[in-house]
């Protein structure tokens, strides 16, 4: 009951791990992402990403200008063009 | 023959060219592997997006509704030549194969009647092409050092040579490089830029019918073809910026040796003209002795 979460940047991959939940902001609205979420691709606004590695601990948040999420069976994909 | 002194002075001063071109061949080998690695960083990315994009251009029917860089202008006459080079010299066949390669494909096109324009990043590109096509160029930039260009800078010129192109400046872009394969090797490489040209073969069939697109695909689409032509370009920096440093290292090793060549070829003159100035001298000694 992991997601498999990569955060991708133009420079580097930032992350390649297994999580529990992550929140999107996405450009109609953020979006949270668990395991099993039915496929997507939605553009990003600049915003927050919140990690949530384990169920009900505390959030990290990463702060993104942008980009792109993909929902897949492998997991969640985020091209993100840079950190803010 | 040269005189003593005049070898002693020319020894040393290719002594000194060597000590330079070893200190440039050991700097390039440390640029070399911190620009590998960058290129290497830099794949996952334009892998990801790649596969992104030709999955959801598969499921949009290309019409006159879709975006231009997709679709194209529906004419190919006006054919503009975005050249990458680097800004320094020294570095080998790095920068004459890339203008070559450029030079040679647009003298095909332009025999076939189409008009080229190119628009050049690095000095040594401008220098290369001014000669012989100096009312074509656009537009030429200056990357400074190639290993230290980031993504904002690549974005820049993406969204330059994107806004010529949906002003109808051009008609099709191609993108010329060094392609990195070995140390030993790199590879002159054109590229198709604008319109994208989308492989078909790893986009998924079927198993994805049933994503859903947020916003639509076209507005996915209009957001993220811009992208793919900027992380285009960025690999392509990549690339290049190991290969000039490859090319470097290589050029600089072969100096380095030609010039350890040189310092034998000296010594052993130098040696025999000191010979030959001593026996000469006690010849004189001997001569003037027997005199007596």
């Amino acid at each position: 009951m992991a997601l498999n979460f990569e955060l991708v940047t133009p420079e580097r991959l930032v992350r390649s791990e297994e999580v529990y939940m992550v929140t999107v902001p996405g450009t109609e609205g953020d979006f949270g992402v668990l395991e099993g979420h039915s496929p997507m691709v939605s553009t990003l606004r600049a915003g927050e990403v919140a990690i949530y590695k384990t169920q009900g601990a505390a959030p990290e948040t990463i702060a993104l200008d942008g980009g792109v999420a993909e929902v897949n069976e492998n997991g969640l994909t985020i091209l993100a063009e840079k950190l803010g | 023959m040269a005189s003593l002194k005049a070898l002693k002075i020319r020894i040393n001063s290719v002594k000194s060219t060597q000590k330079i071109t070893k200190a440039m061949k050991m700097v390039a080998a440390a640029k070399l592997k911190r620009a590998q690695e960058a290129a290497e960083a830099s794949r996952p990315y334009a892998e990801r997006l790649e596969k992104v994009v030709s999955s959801i251009a598969s499921k949009v029917t290309v019409g006159p509704q879709s975006p231009k860089l997709l679709a194209g202008t529906g004419k190919d006459d006006v054919h503009l030549f975005v050249v990458a080079t680097s800004d320094k010299g020294l570095a080998g066949a790095f920068n004459t194969n890339i203008v070559r390669l450029a030079r040679k494909r647009a003298d095909e096109l332009k025999g076939q009647g189409k008009t080229v324009k190119f628009y050049t990043i690095g000095k040594k590109a401008k220098d290369g092409l001014v000669r012989f096509y100096r009312n074509d160029i656009v537009e030429s930039v200056e990357p400074g050092d190639l290993g230290k260009l980031g993504y904002d800078a690549v974005k820049g010129w993406s969204d330059d040579l994107i806004a010529r192109f949906e002003g109808g400046e051009f008609d099709v872009a191609h993108l010329f490089f060094n392609k990195f394969v070995s140390v030993l090797t790199q590879e002159p490489t054109e590229l198709q830029l604008m319109p994208v040209a989308l492989s078909n073969d790893n986009a998924p069939a079927g198993a994805s019918a049933s994503v859903e697109y947020e916003p639509d695909e076209e507005e996915l689409l209009a957001d993220l073809l811009p992208r793919n032509v900027a992380v285009q370009l960025l690999r392509a920096q990549r690339e290049n910026a190991a290969s000039e440093q490859g090319s470097k290292m290589t050029a600089m090793d072969n100096a380095t040796r030609n010039a350890g060549d040189m310092i034998n070829k000296l010594t052993i003159q130098y040696n025999r003209s000191r010979q030959a100035a001593i026996t000469t001298e006690l010849i004189e000694i001997i001569a003037g002795a027997e005199a007596l």
